[in-house]
């Protein structure tokens, strides 16, 4: 018999091989408590929380939590149903109703994940004989939609505006297609030129799909995405996104001003073949989305926040994945896996949580320690977590 | 475009992404005998879809394993 597992022995290895230099396994960190967006206890110790999506801070707003604990009395656990049968409530509705204000689209459907919402939109509307013409570096959901459904997958250089032209002059002429870009890409936290990538997509007939998913409620003067702030947002076709980073919650989406767009609630597999989110869920979810309308101040502290942490780790000596801040990520290049933990570890130890980003996830196969600034960072713990850097760096030998 | 011209051009184009100077021969395997990882391929394909002006989807590069098989691929996509 072949061992179906046989194909996984060098990650084995190469985990074991990691592991047996005593250092703590930098993928299964356990937050015992968590006491506010950006600190939580993990082994017994307060940790700054600076590897979180929680960018807008919301998983603690007191209204989010009220309208939270409401649901749960009013409408229960869970809907056990999908959303084309017994699984759509009144908040279901309300959160899409939430979505259309909050991006001036006509329509609005939510998924059960992220990761569901890029899955099920790809998948649907690029099928065979169509062409998708995606960036290099897209995130996984991006990729495993393009796989699941059966159209043609031509990457790009990333962010390479000549290259994607190129490949869309060579689609053979009546041929459907759609262009995938993302608005902040995660793993280096840089954002697109998507005002150019959207004109020269539009102009060779494509259809445009921007995953803001780390953009949503922070960049942009509505907070609605890097579309937004390149003023392009009206030619973006589908913007797709996510609860769980600035919402505070878990959960996917796509808006569209599409006149045929309700048809995917029907056809859309990854949206009918699953149970949709709790009430309690989508309760959270729309009241943060309103919120998240009017908060241009934490918007302004958390560009705030990026702009000093990005200049202080660069002043202290250390290679980041951006020239200038771009998004509310940033960065940091390790010389390789290894000192790569050996940092990770040592900053927990000094009681920060970053997230440590290895190969297949990044781009050119780097080792990142990401940092993502939420707008509940204060002044001080900005400061508190370059003192961090600064002396995890050193004893690690990479500053 | 017949065959030896396109494998003269494709020839050329290898060259720089051959670190090790593997001979190459229709049976040479892109990642078991050039060393290929997943960022050589994507530079790679995209130099070819250059040079021909031509597009090899990753659907198309999944039935492409050795030089040889790319050739033919090429010849075709040209028509």
């Amino acid at each position: 018999m072949t061992d179906l597992f046989s194909k996984f022995d060098p990650l084995i290895a190469q985990r074991e091989a990691l592991l047996s230099t005593g250092i703590t396994d930098p993928f299964s960190l356990v937050m015992e408590r968590v006491l506010s967006p950006t600190v939580a206890m993990c082994n017994g110790r307060e940790t700054i929380l600076l590897g979180t999506y929680n960018y807008m801070g919301m998983t603690f707003d007191p209204d989010v939590i009220a309208a939270g604990k409401q649901a749960l009395d009013d409408f229960g656990a869970g809907t056990t149903g999908s959303r084309v049968l017994n699984g759509t409530y009144a908040g279901h509705r309300a959160v899409e109703e939430a979505l259309k204000e909050f991006y001036a689209m006509d329509h609005a459907m939510v998924f059960s994940t992220g990761y569901q919402a890029n899955l099920g939109i790809i998948s649907t509307i690029a099928g065979k004989g169509d062409y998708i013409v995606l960036d290099i570096d897209s995130h996984a959901s991006i990729w495993d939609g393009c796989k699941l459904g059966d159209a043609e997958v031509v990457p790009f250089k990333h962010n390479d505006i000549e290259a994607m032209e190129k490949r869309l002059k060579r689609i053979p002429e009546g041929a459907g297609k759609l262009v995938i870009l993302e608005g902040v890409y995660s793993m280096l936290g840089d954002i697109a030129p998507l005002k150019e990538m959207v004109r020269v997509a539009k102009e060779n007939g494509a259809m445009v799909l921007v995953d803001e998913a780390h953009s949503m409620g922070f960049i942009g003067a509505n907070g609605r995405g890097v579309a937004e702030d390149q003023g392009c947002l009206d030619d973006v076709d589908f913007v797709i996104g996510t609860f769980s980073k600035s919402v505070g919650t878990v959960g996917g989406f796509c808006v569209s001003n599409h006149p045929k767009f309700e048809i995917m609630r029907l056809v859309c597999r990854p949206y009918v073949f699953t149970a949709s989110l709790p009430p309690s869920v989508v309760a959270t979810a729309a009241t943060s989305i309103r919120k998240l309308m009017h908060s241009g101040n934490k918007r302004a502290h958390l560009w705030e926040n990026s702009k000093i942490l990005h200049k202080g780790l660069r002043d202290l000596g250390f290679q980041l994945g951006t020239e200038t801040p771009q998004s509310a990520i940033i960065a940091v290049i390790m010389p390789d896996l290894e000192r790569g933990a050996g940092m990770w570890e040592a900053l927990l130890n000094e009681g920060l949580y970053v997230n440590l980003a290895r190969p297949p996830a990044t781009p050119a196969n780097m080792t990142l320690l990401r940092c993502s600034l939420c707008a509940e960072h204060t002044v001080e713990q900005v400061q508190t977590i370059l003192g961090m850097f600064e002396r995890a760096g050193k004893a690690v030998g990479i500053i | 475009m017949d065959r030896a011209a396109t494998d003269e051009q494709i020839r050329a184009q290898i060259a720089p992404f051959n670190k090790k100077g593997v001979e190459v021969s229709d049976a040479t395997s892109f990642v078991d005998d050039l060393e290929f990882d997943s960022l050589t391929v994507m530079d790679f394909v995209a130099a070819i879809e250059d040079e021909f002006d031509i597009i090899i989807s990753m659907n198309q590069q999944a039935e492409i394993e050795t030089y040889g098989q790319l050739v033919d691929a090429v010849v075709k996509l040209q028509g």
